[in-house]
């Protein structure tokens, strides 16, 4: 279950770059073909942002279907597997999306404004 | 533990060197980064980072439904930062390292069970003498694959990733600095057995071996096409039980080419040797071609 470290990571990304501030939303780019299931890392999401300053924010992740190009026809076409070959038999595709894995953007916000009562 | 960055949050990996019996324990901590148990380390890189750029830093002014009656602070940081930059620049560190020594690194993956240890083991005895070989062994647990190839005569290092179902750059990195390997030399990395997460997971070598063997399904590099996409070369082990089995060589090469179009096949059998020589001709063109 490599999405466990996939999420660690995702965790130290972020939590890095907020430097402290509470994240309360983090978007996430995952690829059909990455080799990394969404649905795992939003499993494991949550328990590994406990107690980090990620604790509690959104997870918002965007699935991308894989695309490729034939190198030898040109053709741009949906690959579903990684595998998938070109309309015209070739198998020497250009992956033009689908294997993404990265955090694309977070929101955060800053305590140190907010005010206490409640409304 | 480490308070600061929360050691104890990671995993613990310890990294065994065979000849010297000395061991390391290794933790890795939330925050990407690795050490020595017991350690003291400088925080100093962990400092703000002035490249994130903070953007739509605004004040809203909107009624809450919730806890606060005045508007706070939010703000967006766009960072577009791959979930591997952290193993992959260390793995590209680790190749710079092993290409300024003129050593070859290869990444042997496949399923537990395959004869990854005894095909080293045939590997480093029929080369003595004549190829300098060391091993990073990778396992969840115990050094017993490590000794099985410090025995077969070649310089091993075990790493356990106790947890870790792969190996990591980082993990490499020390491994290396522990094997200090010669130039002109051959790293193995044998890989924890496993088709899946090994696949994602960059060390720095020059190319992956995939090893199958024919006791398992031939459609297996369809089933992990990302391995067998990633891996140069396949090396379809335990030839010698073909006549016992219905495993279709034809099929099985097919299936990896539909997956890997460019990946070479060579048959061997680590036991009788049969296709071991093909196996030490592909070793040294990689050598020559590291060396150029």
């Amino acid at each position: 279950m490599h999405e466990l470290g996939i999420t660690r990571n995702i965790v130290a990304i972020v939590a890095e770059h907020a430097a402290g501030r509470r994240v309360t939303r983090v978007a996430l780019d995952v690829g059909r073909l990455s080799g990394v299931m969404s649905e795992a890392i939003r499993f494991s999401f949550d328990v590994v942002a406990q107690g980090t300053c990620l604790e509690g924010a959104r997870l918002d992740i965007r699935d991308i279907e894989g695309l490729g190009r034939c190198r030898i026809c040109a053709t741009q076409f949906a690959t579903p597997a990684l595998y998938t070959p070109c309309a015209c038999g070739c198998r020497d595709i250009e992956r033009i999306a689908g294997e993404e894995l990265k955090v694309r953007e977070f929101e955060f916000e800053t305590s140190e404004h907010r005010a206490s009562a409640s409304a | 533990m480490c308070t600061d960055c929360g050691c104890s949050d990671g995993s613990k990996a310890t990294i065994t060197n065979l000849k010297t019996g000395k061991v390391h324990e290794v933790w890795r901590s939330i925050v990407g980064h690795l050490h020595d148990a017991g350690h003291i380390h400088d925080h100093s890189r962990d400092q703000n980072h002035s490249h994130a750029h903070n953007h739509d830093h605004h004040h809203h002014d909107h009624d809450h439904t919730h806890d606060h009656d005045h508007g706070h602070v939010h703000g967006r940081v766009d960072l577009q930062q791959s979930l591997l930059q952290k193993n992959d620049a260390l793995a590209a560190r680790n190749r710079a390292w092993l290409a300024g020594r003129e050593v070859l690194m290869l990444n042997l993956v496949s399923s537990p069970g395959s004869g990854k240890t005894s095909l080293l083991e045939r590997t480093i005895r029929d080369l003595n003498g004549k190829l300098p070989i060391a091993v990073i062994e990778g396992d969840q647990a115990t050094a017993n694959d490590g000794e099985r190839i410090a025995a077969a005569g070649a310089q091993a290092i075990q790493v356990n990733t106790g947890t870790g179902c792969h190996l990591e750059a980082d993990m490499i990195e020390r491994a290396l600095g522990e094997l200090k390997p010669k130039p002109g030399s051959v790293v193995m990395v044998e890989n924890v057995g496993n088709l899946v997460c090994p696949a994602l997971f960059d060390l720095g070598e020059k190319a992956k071996v995939a090893i199958l063997s024919v006791t398992e399904g031939e459609d297996k590099p369809i089933k992990y096409p990302h391995m067998f996409r990633a891996s140069s070369l396949l090396l379809l082990n335990k030839t010698d039980l073909l006549p016992h089995l219905d495993f279709d060589v034809d099929k099985a090469t097919a299936y990896a080419r539909q997956v890997n179009p460019s990946v070479e096949i060579i048959q061997v059998s680590a036991k009788t040797g049969a296709g071991m020589t093909d196996w030490y001709a592909w070793l040294s063109r990689q050598l020559t071609l590291v060396s150029l």
